[in-house]
């Protein structure tokens, strides 16, 4: 099932003007703050009605400004994972847990309270209070709360941006299970969470879509890095082959080894890893005596200048497409181009356990 | 207790009948409008504002004069109620309405404030969840609203039982129909040896009024405990 909004609407000078198709998988509204990614994620749940436009889950159309629809949110079947948890502090978390559910129609109640209870590890709080959880506990019951109401498609807006580290690692997981379950629409602008989960990326700039496309193609794109070329990085997806006795995973991506610190994930698993931008080196000559371990051949693909000192390159590898951070004045030197042979090297303990997650 | 004499007993029996009924009848009136106080814009809501605190700025008389006018056997309301067999005039239904106005403006102003301590965002999350508008207001609002509810319903009930200078312009003061507490201390007040009575009810007035509060801080606390704690 997958999902189509169109949607114009006008606030004060901020002109929202988007339009986005999301497949089933996760696909997440990807920009900085102020770019229109919870107007628009708000206009798909009701809460907000756009000046113009159309939206649709699978053959179900929950707005079109021609035709005069305009699906009120309680009748959209959506389950909405807010920033702030948004539970009812006046219920227990069971309460909260169930509340969806007793609005679903009977037939439409495929969720069960148990399961979901074990997936999001929250079974023994179910007594509890919200008021008495911690965030990442609140964030775990919300993300429960909005499955057990056996949405058609759920929304989450910055689920985790209101969490420290070690609680987002630790709901991370939890949205990768799900991405097979229902679809996703994901507002995010952090570039991590995106290589971690994405399946689909819609890149918004000042209220319009300026990229969108299979999340691998759109961050190994040079030309988009909306939250800052710090923070740019491409994806990898490989099989964990082995992990060695000196911390070490051995994985595999496209025929290619690539050595990890030590991935939490079993042998023969299928993952993804995000590869930093700024953690890969190019080298036009295949570099020796280097304490690296993982020299990628490739081609480059696409070299592009920013307004500062650096340059972005695109290189095309055995392994997938990688994204390079480096000076202009370094690409000028090598004479990066289109079409140029290079080694992109790739320091180990430089992907972060965060950066590695299931697929 | 025959320390209290008949007259006295009918008194606050009386009392507290028409404290009940006017606290009871105005509740769901009260929610209204303080739900339209602080959570709607529309044209005239200053006016709506201003005449619900009316009665609190008024002398007590005037508001008992307007409620002669307007709900008596000829007045406009009461004319229409008076072939349904609803009369207000020299009854203590009458006596019920006159408490109920009075306490109203308390009654609203305390339910207002809980309203506008309610995070609208719960709210939308319960439409999300699948709420319509009647079930997240029964499921959601109304549970986090009640310890403002029950202080306003005990601060109306607790003006009801004292409420005297609109009662006795509206429907007088005659025993066992329109005598409530207060009107039956200044009648004992008027009378040669009525002291002694009227010191009885003095007492008995102060009792059922720290009765009412505690019993409401009490019950505020319990849901408090319930409703919060986020």
């Amino acid at each position: 099932m997958s999902v189509s909004v169109r949607v114009s609407h006008r606030q004060g000078d901020f002109l929202l003007d988007a339009a986005f198709e999301a497949p089933p998988g996760i696909t997440v509204l990807f920009g900085r703050s102020g770019s229109g990614k919870t107007t628009l994620v708000n206009a798909v749940a009701g809460l907000l009605r756009p000046q113009a436009g159309r939206i649709a889950v699978g053959d179900q159309v929950l707005f079109d400004s021609a035709a005069g629809i305009f699906l009120p949110t309680h009748r959209r079947r959506l389950g909405y994972v807010f920033q702030e948890g948004r539970l009812f502090p006046h219920l227990s978390v069971r309460q909260n847990l169930l509340y969806g559910r007793w609005f679903a129609p009977r037939g439409a109640r495929r969720e069960d309270l148990g399961r979901v209870a074990e997936m999001l590890g929250i079974g023994a709080l179910l007594d509890r209070r919200p008021g008495d959880l911690s965030g990442g506990e609140k964030q775990r019951v919300a993300i429960g709360r909005a499955l057990l109401a056996s949405p058609g498609l759920i929304l989450a807006d910055e689920p985790l941006a209101a969490l420290d580290e070690a609680r987002k690692a630790e709901i991370l997981p939890y949205f990768e299970r799900l991405r097979a379950e229902v679809p996703i629409l994901y507002v995010s602008h952090s570039a991590a969470e995106v290589a971690r989960l994405a399946t689909t990326v819609v890149v918004l700039e000042k209220g319009r879509v300026v990229r969108q496309g299979p999340a691998a193609e759109v961050l190994a794109d040079p030309a988009v890095t909306p939250v800052g070329a710090r923070s740019a990085g491409a994806i990898l997806e490989a099989v964990v082959l082995r992990h060695h006795a000196d911390g070490l995973s051995e994985l595999q991506a496209g025929g290619h080894p690539l050595f990890l610190p030590r991935v939490g994930q079993a042998e023969g698993s299928r993952l993804r890893v995000r590869i930093a931008a700024h953690d890969v080196i190019l080298s036009r000559g295949r570099p020796e005596g280097l304490s690296a371990l993982n020299i990628l051949p490739g081609v480059v693909h696409e070299v592009r200048g920013g307004e500062g000192p650096g340059a972005m390159v695109s290189v095309d590898t055995g392994a997938g497409r990688l994204l390079a951070r480096v000076t202009r004045r370094s690409a000028e030197a090598l004479g990066l181009g289109p079409g140029v042979a290079c080694h992109a090297v790739i320091k180990s303990v430089a992907v972060a356990p965060e950066d590695v997650g299931g697929r | 207790m025959d320390w209290l004499g008949p007259a006295e007993w009918q008194a606050i029996a009386l009392s507290l009948k028409v404290a009940f009924w006017a606290t009871l009848v105005s509740l769901p009136f009260g929610i209204a409008v303080a739900h339209l106080l602080a959570r709607r814009a529309f044209p005239g809501k200053a006016l709506v504002n201003g005449l619900v605190h009316l009665p609190l700025i008024l002398p007590p008389v005037v508001t008992g004069y307007l409620l002669l006018i307007t709900f008596g056997v000829r007045g406009p309301v009461g004319g229409l109620l008076q072939p349904l067999g609803i009369v207000f005039a020299f009854r203590w239904t009458g006596a019920a309405l006159a408490a109920a106005v009075m306490g109203f403006p308390l009654m609203v102003r305390a339910i207002r404030l809980s309203f506008e301590a309610v995070d609208p965002k719960l709210e939308e999350a319960a439409a999300t969840l699948g709420a319509s508008r009647v079930w997240v207001f029964l499921t959601v609002t109304l549970p986090l609203i009640l310890p403002g509810v029950l202080a306003g319903a005990v601060l109306a009930f607790a003006k009801a039982l004292g409420e005297f200078g609109a009662t006795i312009t509206f429907v007088s003061n005659i025993p066992g129909q329109t005598q409530t507490l207060a009107s039956a201390i200044y009648t004992f007040l008027q009378v040669p040896g009525g002291e002694g009575s009227a010191l009885r009810l003095v007492a008995v007035s102060v009792v059922l009024a720290m009765g009412a509060l505690l019993a409401s801080e009490l019950l505020a606390r319990r849901v408090q405990k319930r409703v919060g704690g986020a």
